[in-house]
């Protein structure tokens, strides 16, 4: 039988929580004994191979793309898990929410004190993705099955958390690996 | 003792004075009932609900409600979990409240509060409100988008400072704590000791200067849920 597979993907987030992630240190070598790595920046797998059974999402839903690849995910994996405080919460990318987006346009490309922009244009290239009007957080977008918070959640939150979805367990987490900061 | 009275909380029978709300009654009882807007030393608020038990068959604001003899306490049931789960739920969507980068991280009641439920995420959408921060006074500020409306600042100053600074203004979603002058804190007679600062149980009204004083691990409610240290003296005192 081959090995169940994870699939991870960073939205707007900061990578942090890829990095916590790598942060189990040689429980890494635990965990590719119980699953493959699909799509993910940590192997640079672009496209989902097929259905995987748990999917890592990292970050809130900031532009158009985002909200593509959230529900690919959706899609792909059996279960879906939001990871850190941007995924649950919109985190700080969602700072942008209680200003217009058009203001925040207008500060970052024309008006912010630091910016030189002789034409005054803000970006409207079709290669560039659109953003939305706020940032959400993913379970407003998708349905989430499991929320680990945290910024970002420790090694051992996320270690404990797959290993026990891995083996059909309840992911029954400690006081102290529930965390928000 | 005719000012004795007997109740009862989750079954247990608990003897209190006459006169005593239910909260305390229980806390003298080393039971605990998750609280925001009520402290210790100041009048009873009774406005977040999160005390919220049922009271001979009633939600009612332990609190603020008196114990009357041969009353029923419902403190942990499913029902009344419930009940405080979603208001705790609700305070964070109608704030904008940023754990990852807030000075009182670790020490807030309202995420311990989470902490204690277990609330990993919120079931509500965010509401993002836009909020203004009083930034004008040299040591002190109010950040209105992490205040969830106690009023235990403005009671502690009142009765406990005897100051008159700090006050509500407005209603409904507009509603919030103003300074009690024209052009906000700088202006008033508020102070960096006053206990009123120590009374705010979130990051709203914080000192200046002195921000994250105290590492990760070694907070207020980083390895123990908010309540313990009441649950911990009734199993020391029943040993």
């Amino acid at each position: 039988m081959s090995k169940p597979k994870i699939a991870t993907a960073s939205l707007a987030g900061c990578f942090g929580c890829h990095m916590s992630l790598l942060d189990i240190d040689e429980r890494i070598l635990d965990l590719v004994e119980l699953v493959d790595f699909d799509k993910s920046p940590i192997n640079d797998l672009k496209k989902f191979t097929g259905k995987v059974q748990i999917g890592l999402i990292e970050g809130g839903c900031s532009t158009d793309e985002n909200v593509q690849v959230l529900r690919d995910f959706r899609r792909h994996c059996e279960i879906l898990i939001s990871v850190g405080d941007c995924a649950t919460q919109g985190g700080i990318p969602a700072m942008r929410n209680t200003v217009p987006l058009l203001e925040c346009l207008e500060e970052a490309y024309c008006n912010g004190p630091t910016v030189y922009n002789p034409s005054g244009a803000i970006p409207n290239d079709p290669e560039v993705p659109l953003l939305l009007d706020k940032v959400y957080p993913c379970h407003e977008v998708v349905k989430i099955d499991y929320f680990l918070p945290g910024c970002p959640p420790s090694a051992d939150t996320l270690f404990q958390a797959i290993v026990a979805l891995l083996k059909n367990e309840p992911v029954d987490l400690p006081y102290e690996l529930i965390k928000y900061d | 003792m005719s000012n004795t009275i007997t109740f009862s909380i989750d079954g247990k029978e608990i003897e209190c004075k006459a006169g005593r709300t239910i909260l305390d009654a229980a806390e003298e009882n080393g039971i605990y009932i998750p609280r925001l807007c009520h402290r210790k030393g100041v009048s009873p608020h009774g406005s977040c609900r999160v005390c919220t038990v049922i009271a001979n068959g009633k939600p009612m604001a332990a609190c603020t409600t008196p114990v009357t003899p041969g009353m029923v306490v419902e403190n942990d049931a499913e029902e009344v979990t419930a009940m405080r789960k979603a208001i705790i739920e609700m305070l964070f969507v109608e704030g904008n409240h940023f754990c990852m980068f807030c000075e009182k991280s670790g020490n807030c009641e309202l995420q311990a509060l989470a902490y204690r439920f277990g609330i990993a995420a919120p079931r509500y959408p965010y509401l993002f409100p836009h909020r203004e921060i009083d930034f004008g006074h040299p040591d002190v500020f109010i950040d209105h988008n992490r205040c969830i409306l106690c009023a235990r600042c403005i009671r502690t100053s009142r009765e406990i400072d005897g100051k008159e600074v700090l006050g509500f203004v407005e209603r409904g979603p507009r509603k919030k704590v103003a300074a009690n002058a024209e052009h906000g804190l700088r202006e008033t007679e508020i102070a960096v000791g006053d206990e009123a600062m120590a009374a705010c149980p979130v990051g709203a009204l914080m000192p200046k200067h002195v921000g994250y004083q105290v590492p990760i691990g070694k907070r207020e409610f980083d390895h123990e849920p908010i309540g313990s240290d009441i649950e911990k003296e009734a199993k020391a005192s029943t040993k």
